[in-house]
């Protein structure tokens, strides 16, 4: 399975290597310089690489590649996902997934590394038995440990190994128990130049946080559970009843945790509570272009958009622009021509928009095409799913 | 042994690490890419690695552990640290845990290397493995099997031997890791270890199986034979296998499963779209259907197979979702394979490797099997966000899903994807749209106009793509295309890229008959630069000067030997062998005697066009899911997936003599959901596969009488006839789906009896008749709650067992057939989304004169792609809303127990564009089947009506939804037909609504106004109401309003006017509607259409609708 893994930073240097198996040398990597070489941007790497002995697979995240090296069939998915896995460790166990940050713990990387694989095998992916082998470090536990000598390593081997539930720690105990859940809903559109949807489909996910003492098992049921009738469920769910009852079933792991994840594509096309009027003109010949983009709130029920950030790659001919915006602050890169405009929050009294020109290269014919817009934005305790 | 050991290390000390030093300093210059630096970084470590050692030989567990941490750190960068080895590993048998557990990394990581020092260690772990604490001993095997040292294989082999006998489910899962790391260390050791393999595969902790099929994958994947015993155990494991181990027996299973069941593929085509509309129709059709293929009857064991990996689709883990895709791609009967569709759908959210792998295995389906991912196509539309390569794969797949009824909408989207800024991607737009034009005949001109209008793009690799897709497209239709061989052949002197030259100079040698003004002119111009060209488009000028040569040889002689003197002395040797072999062909002189005479047969050859394939068409070789498949050559280890055999091999191998799992589950037997938490290791935590396994036991202990007729069954499967078997198969798959569902529903019923449980899994006994056995015990709990009168009626109808079992489960059964009903009509109403452009572009042959189309001033971009005929602006789009509302067709009590009732899914009907669309759902109310249900006479008599194929038979109880196809002719006029059964007619009249028949169309709010303009006056008509007031916003405004009419909104740039677009479905008629909000409360709404009857009525309805609260 998994041979190796190199973790390489977005300017080419491997910077942790872990071998499971026998040592393979880290000129493996040259293949994957390679292609990252050819690669136009950092995200069109292709994730499956063949080299003569050797297959990478490779996952960016957090702009740090983490390259996998597999010597035999192995479906490429198997180790993808194990990968992310391991993002998600990390970012669970140092709060952010840099450069600086594994460098800085690079022994309990390696700890977790350790038991994460056996042999190229995934052993323990679940966070609960890992922080039960080893510890995140915090500060306080650096200074305990500092002066009383302690460490980092679980001195009690897990027992949630052994169990059944291999995702919850025993023994936990809470004063106040307590149990949230979040339900973060994403839509995502494409809207052509005349403002109407050609797709939009809603992703939703529930996230949770229980602190509860014991062995808890909880029960969820939903009023209007044939919305969600494309799901996936964090394993402590039980399939059986939910096909059965509708109903979700489960003794949670302690802590964070994303229960179930939802997908409802929409027959009946989805309010998109946002609007973008746009007005980008280049005039043959000449060496200007107009730039006009005017925002508002539509269909929102009454609930603010928040941090509202717009980005567009313009035309490789636009050499700069001069933009006014009436809120927020606006930003050209000239060298990646990719304009980005941090709005902010909108008030549906006084419509945010951004102005100017934009100055050509001279004597360049005008170009095809109007920029694709992106925009991405937050509504507070909104359901776009109803 | 122990202080002779120590006495050993010290002594290596002294003397060893001094050449370890010696050796480390060579190496590290070389493996660290930058010399100079990593000299001066090794220097430092040298110093430094002094006092590590120093650090490691105190008495001090924290200074030694600091010690280690900086040593980790040091292999982590990749710098040798192998010098500190005998210092290292003194720690082995350290009391802290922290320390331990860092020399153990180090040990492992060097060991390889530093062998004979290793071996000390060894004696540790020899002790540790008699640890009394379990993990310990499963860490002490890890660690020993992890150093790759052979000379203790022996030792290790016997520590995997007693381990895997451990009575902790831990440890044996270690000894099955270890396993692996034995063969790759040693594999002469293969025989001892399939031993071992073979006794770790009849365990039965969930921890274990995962990774001891692995091992298995790994050592003996041919021993097949090992597998059996086991398989349904493994099964019904499976659910509870922590995820990593269920990818890896999915695949082992999918392997085993197609060596040992027989093929559920029909012989005869299953490919084809009609086993599609018989998947969406009702069960009750698939009913009919299957009686026809008595000869395959599906092994229960393949059955159980498909059945428990299903659950499994919702996994969080996207290699879980994948290989259960894989394994109903590879061995589910084709009508099931649909199930897939939507997770993998779903996991196209995921992250952006996961989405490359998924839309890679989709592609490869998409091409054998367009159906399932139609309705999903708008799911594969490209973001402006995705990198590149997924780009092109949801490019590929988009083409592949492209047909006569979806390629409009395709074109149009495709048209936003060749204006993109990523040229790569531009370009490969192009050739897809080349791909759509061969494949799909009938927009091939349309294709061609569209590409033909691109050769005046800006950007050049644009332009070059094109030319050679236009070229390919010409040779498969080398017609009356001189025109666009013209305009090539002008836009030969402003391309510069290489292949797009040479493919115009090939297209005008080929057709230089057809042109036989431009081609010597052409020539003339290309001989010019001739020397100056890239060896590509040299070649081309050789063989155009060739063919004109021989076709016109009076105008072009010289040309041609001018040409082929140039070409004598080219660099090139290819140029200069090619113009060699030329000139001999058609010069004529004495030498070349009997060539020259064909060489007009061999230059003017007709050519058979070039197919243009998918990159994907032969990647189904691989298993689905697998490396090789992503990288489409065979990796290394891949196994091969087999073909199915023509006889399944016995499958009573399968069988488990002695049943322990019963007496080991039984105490879950009881037990509940809310029971189950506290139960120790071994119990299962949510399958059901414990409690099915003993419910033989407890349903007879509960209810006497479902045990009577159990065994009723019993004796009766013997008399029964295969029929009935058949039947019973058939409906244990529907039951399946239901089990669950009713199982709770019985349970709440019959809160004091425990719970019953359907015996869905196999009681391994008598495994032939198990699944009828099955369906037979599911008939009878059921029945057994419901009546007692009804008990009995199950086991005495001989032949029908299986149908009866399905109406006795009584009303769960039909809640169930209804609910199904509902997400089932969505699925095909997407369907009919994607093929309402239809009619968009049949009626349009392409009149536009072409050559106004190819003079290059006038033309913008490729909007010449856009195929409707009204106006590229007005295009027919879904439906907005559709009401849920349906009306009585037929009462029960009238229709003798037939009961009908339809609504209007507002989609463009399939049958004709004219019509519109009706859904009728058919219930049958009876007690007795009702069969032949069709439609006789209608009247007004010349109603245009698409009648729906006949219903054999409607079962009691159960329901069935059909569409109908009704040209209404533009008006209100009721259309009366008569539903007949069998025995009886019934007249019936569907009176649409006026909003029911229209279409919706989307069109910018200018075109509104312009249409509008032309329609007032008599065709105009408005009304001021007053509004109720919580219609005054804008968004109950458009509900109401999509609720009475089928119309599409209209984007409105003034917040007080909403507007609202569709057309007549009979006559194609704009009707438009604008709701203007004055003051308060009131507004004035404004109909435009032609159809003066309409507008009164539509005006009539709107007015109610938003008058009302």
């Amino acid at each position: 399975m998994i041979h190796s893994l190199f973790l390489v930073n977005s300017s080419g240097d491997i910077f942790l290597e872990k071998h499971w198996k026998s040592v393979v040398s880290r000129s493996v990597c040259d293949y994957f310089f390679e292609a990252q070489e050819r690669a136009s941007e950092p995200e069109n790497v292709p994730p499956v690489i063949p080299t003569p002995h050797h297959y990478l697979i490779s996952v960016l995240r957090h702009r740090i590649y983490f390259v996998a090296v597999i010597q035999s069939e192995v479906p490429p998915l198997f180790v993808i996902e194990f990968l992310h896995r391991v993002v998600d460790t990390f970012q669970d166990y140092f709060g952010v997934c840099t450069e600086a940050a594994i460098k800085d713990n690079v022994v309990v990387v390696y700890e977790l590394l350790e038991e994460m694989l056996d042999n190229g095998f995934p052993l323990a992916t679940e966070s609960n038995i890992l922080k039960e082998l080893i510890k995140p470090p915090t500060i306080l536990r650096t200074v305990v440990n500092t002066i009383t000598g302690s460490t980092n390593v679980g001195e009690q081997l897990p027992t949630g190994q052994l169990s059944v539930v291999p995702w919850r720690r025993t023994g936990v105990k809470y004063t106040n128990n307590e149990a949230y859940f979040d339900v973060v809903e994403e839509i995502d559109a494409i809207i052509d130049k005349s403002g109407s949807t050609i797709t939009a489909e809603i992703q939703g996910v529930i996230d949770a946080c229980v602190k509860l003492t014991g062995m808890p098992d909880l029960t969820l049921s939903f009023m209007n559970p044939r919305l969600l009738d494309d799901v996936s469920f964090h394993p402590c769910v039980r399939f059986k009843r939910w096909e059965a009852e509708r109903i979700l079933s489960f003794i949670p792991p302690d802590g964070n945790f994303r229960l179930l994840s939802y997908h409802v594509s929409c027959q009946n096309l989805v309010a998109i509570p946002v609007y973008v009027k746009h007005n980008i003109t280049f005039r043959e010949g000449s060496s200007q272009g107009r730039f006009e983009l005017t925002l508002g709130p539509k269909q929102t029920m009454g609930k603010g958009l928040e941090a509202v950030l717009i980005s567009s790659q313009l035309p490789r001919g636009v050499l700069n622009t001069n933009l006014n915006p009436s809120q927020g602050t606006y930003n050209f890169d000239p060298v990646t021509k990719l304009l980005s405009w941090d709005v902010g929050k909108i008030n549906p009294q006084k419509l945010p928009s951004l102005k100017g020109s934009m100055s050509l290269q001279a004597g360049a014919s005008k170009p095809d095409e109007n920029p694709t817009i992106n925009i991405q934005f937050k509504i507070q305790q909104s359901a776009l799913s109803g | 042994m122990l202080s002779m050991s120590t006495n050993n290390l010290s002594y290596n000390d002294q003397g060893g690490s001094d050449s370890a030093v010696e050796v480390g300093q060579e190496t590290t210059p070389t493996s660290s890419s930058n010399a100079g630096a990593g000299f001066g970084l090794f220097s430092t470590n040298f110093k430094k690695n002094d006092d590590l050692k120093e650090m490691l030989e105190s008495n001090k567990d924290s200074l030694k552990l600091d010690a280690m941490k900086r040593i980790i750190a040091l292999i982590a960068k990749g710098k040798n640290a192998s010098e500190l080895f005998p210092a290292v590993v003194k720690n082995v048998a350290s009391k802290n845990i922290e320390l331990k557990k860092l020399v153990y990394v180090y040990l492992v990581r060097y060991a390889e290397e530093q062998q004979d020092l290793a071996l000390l260690s060894i004696s540790t772990f020899q002790r540790a493995l008699k640890d009394p604490n379990q993990l310990i001993r499963a860490s002490a095997l890890r660690v020993l099997s992890s150093i790759r040292v052979p000379i203790i294989v022996p030792i290790m082999m016997l520590a995997i031997k007693e381990a895997a006998s451990d009575m902790s489910p831990y440890v044996r899962k270690t000894s099955a890791h270890a396993i692996q790391k034995l063969y790759s260390l040693d594999p002469d050791q293969k025989e001892h270890l399939i031993e071992v393999i073979d006794k770790l595969l009849k365990d039965k902790s969930t921890l274990v199986a995962g990774s001891v099929v692995m091992a298995f994958e790994e050592v003996c994947p041919d021993r097949i034979d090992l597998i059996h015993k086991n398989y349904r155990k493994l099964c019904n494991l499976l659910v509870d296998v922590e995820e990593w181990g269920q990818v890896v027996i999915i695949s082992m299973l999918t392997r085993y499963a197609r060596t040992q069941f027989t093929s559920p593929w029909r012989e005869d085509g299953l490919f084809d779209e009609n086993s599609e509309t018989a998947f969406y129709e009702s069960d009750e059709k698939k009913t009919e259907n299957e009686d026809e293929k008595k000869s395959y009857m599906m092994d229960p064991d393949h059955r159980l197979l498909l059945r428990n990996t299903k659950p499994l689709l919702q996994s969080r883990n996207t290699a879980v979702v994948v290989s259960v895709a894989q394994l109903y791609w590879h061995l589910a009967p084709k009508h099931e394979v649909g199930v897939i569709t939507k997770s993998l759908v779903r996991l196209l959210r995921s992250h952006r490797e996961v989405q490359y792998i998924v839309l890679q295995n989709i592609a490869t389906m998409s091409i054998q099997r367009k159906g399932m991912f139609e309705p999903y196509m708008k799911s594969f539309y490209v973001r402006s966000t995705d990198a590149t390569h997924i780009k092109s794969l949801k490019l590929e797949i988009l083409t592949s899903l492209a047909n006569e009824a979806n390629i409009s909408t395709i074109l149009r989207e495709f048209q936003t994807y060749v204006k993109s800024q990523d040229k790569e991607f531009a370009a490969g737009t192009i050739q897809a749209i080349g791909r759509c034009a061969t494949n799909i005949s009938e927009v091939t001109d349309t294709c061609l106009q569209g590409l033909v209008l691109l050769l005046s793009n800006r950007d050049e690799t644009v332009v070059a793509e094109s030319v050679v897709v236009i070229k390919k497209l010409l040779q498969t239709q080398p017609t009356q295309h001189s025109d666009i061989i013209k305009h090539m052949a002008k836009l030969f002197d402003n391309i510069a890229v290489p292949m797009a030259r040479a493919s115009i100079l090939w297209l005008m040698g080929e057709y230089c008959e057809r042109v036989p003004q431009i081609a010597p002119d052409v020539l003339r111009k290309v001989a010019k630069s001739f020397t100056s060209e890239e060896d590509i488009v040299k070649l081309q000028t050789v063989n155009l000067a060739a063919k004109l040569y021989l076709t016109n040889s009076k105008q072009t002689k010289l040309l041609t030997q001018y040409i082929l003197n140039l070409g004598k002395y080219d660099q090139n040797y290819d140029i200069r062998d090619r113009t060699r072999f030329i000139r001999q062909l058609i010069v004529p002189n004495e030498k070349s005697g009997a060539l020259g005479k064909y060489a007009r047969r061999i230059l003017l050859a007709p050519k058979p066009a070039p197919v243009l394939e998918s990159t994907y068409k032969d990647r189904d070789r691989y298993q689905l899911g697998t490396l090789s498949h992503t990288i489409n050559t065979k990796a290394s280890g891949y196994l091969e997936l087999s073909d199915w055999p023509a006889v399944a091999p016995d499958q009573s191998v399968r069988n488990v003599e002695v049943i322990e799992p019963v007496k080991e589950w039984a105490p879950s037997l009881g037990k509940t959901g809310k029971s189950k938490l506290s139960k120790s290791s071994d119990d299962k935590f949510y399958s059901d596969s414990g409690e099915e396994e003993g419910s033989g036991n407890s349903s007879s202990d509960d209810s006497s009488s479902s045990e009577e007729s159990s065994s009723e069954v019993e004796s009766d499967e013997e008399k029964s006839s295969s029929q009935s078997s058949e039947e019973s198969d058939k409906s244990s798959s529907q039951s399946e789906k239901s089990s669950s569902e009713s199982d709770s529903e019985q349970k709440k019923k019959t809160t004091k009896k425990p719970p019953q449980k359907k015996t869905v899994k196999p009681t391994a006994k008598d495994s032939d008749s198990d699944e009828n056995g099955n369906v037979a015990k599911e008939a009878c709990s059921s029945s057994a709650e419901e009546t007692s009168s009804g008990s009995d009626s199950g086991s005495d109808s001989g032949s029908g067992s299986g149908s009866d079992a399905d109406s006795h489960s009584g009303t769960e059964h039909k809640k169930k057939t209804k609910s199904k009903a509902k997400p089932k009509m969505e699925v095909k109403s997407t369907k009919e989304v994607s093929l309402l452009d239809l009619d968009d572009f049949t009626p349009t042959p392409v009149t536009r004169p072409k050559m106004s189309v190819l003079s290059p001033s006038l033309l913008g971009d490729l909007e010449g792609l856009s195929l409707s005929n009204i106006s590229s602006t007005m295009q027919v789009s879904g439906p907005a809303f559709v009401p849920e509302k349906s009306h009585d067709l037929l009462h029960r009590m009238t229709g003798k127990g037939l009961s009908a009732q339809y609504q209007f899914p507002r989609q463009p009907c399939l049958y004709q564009p004219s019509m519109v669309s009706v859904q009728i759902s058919l219930t049958n109310t009876s007690d007795r089947p009702l069969e032949q249900i069709h439609i006789g006479d209608r009247s007004p008599t010349g109603l245009n009506m698409h009648c729906f194929n006949t219903i054999e038979c409607l079962l009691p109880e159960a329901s069935v939804t059909v569409s109908l196809g009704i040209d209404f002719n533009d008006s209100t006029q009721a259309a009366n037909f008569q539903l007949c059964t069998k025995e009886d007619q019934f007249s019936v009249s569907i009176q649409p609504a006026v909003g029911e028949l229209f279409l919706p169309i989307t069109m910018t709010e200018q075109d509104f106004r312009q249409e509008q303009g032309k329609r007032l006056g008599m065709n105009e008509s408005s009304a001021t109401i007053t509004m109720a007031a919580a219609n005054t916003t804008s968004q109950p405004i458009s509900r109401q309003v999509a609720t009475v009419a089928n119309l599409g909104v209209v984007p409105s740039g003034q917040d007080n006017i909403h507007r609202f677009a569709g057309k007549t479905a009979s006559t194609g008629a704009v009707v438009l509607v604008t709701v203007e909000l004055r003051g308060e409360s009131t507004a004035l709404i404004t109909i435009n259409t032609e159809k003066s009857v309409m507008g009164p009525m539509l005006l009539r309805d709107l007015k109610r609708a938003l008058a009302q609260a």
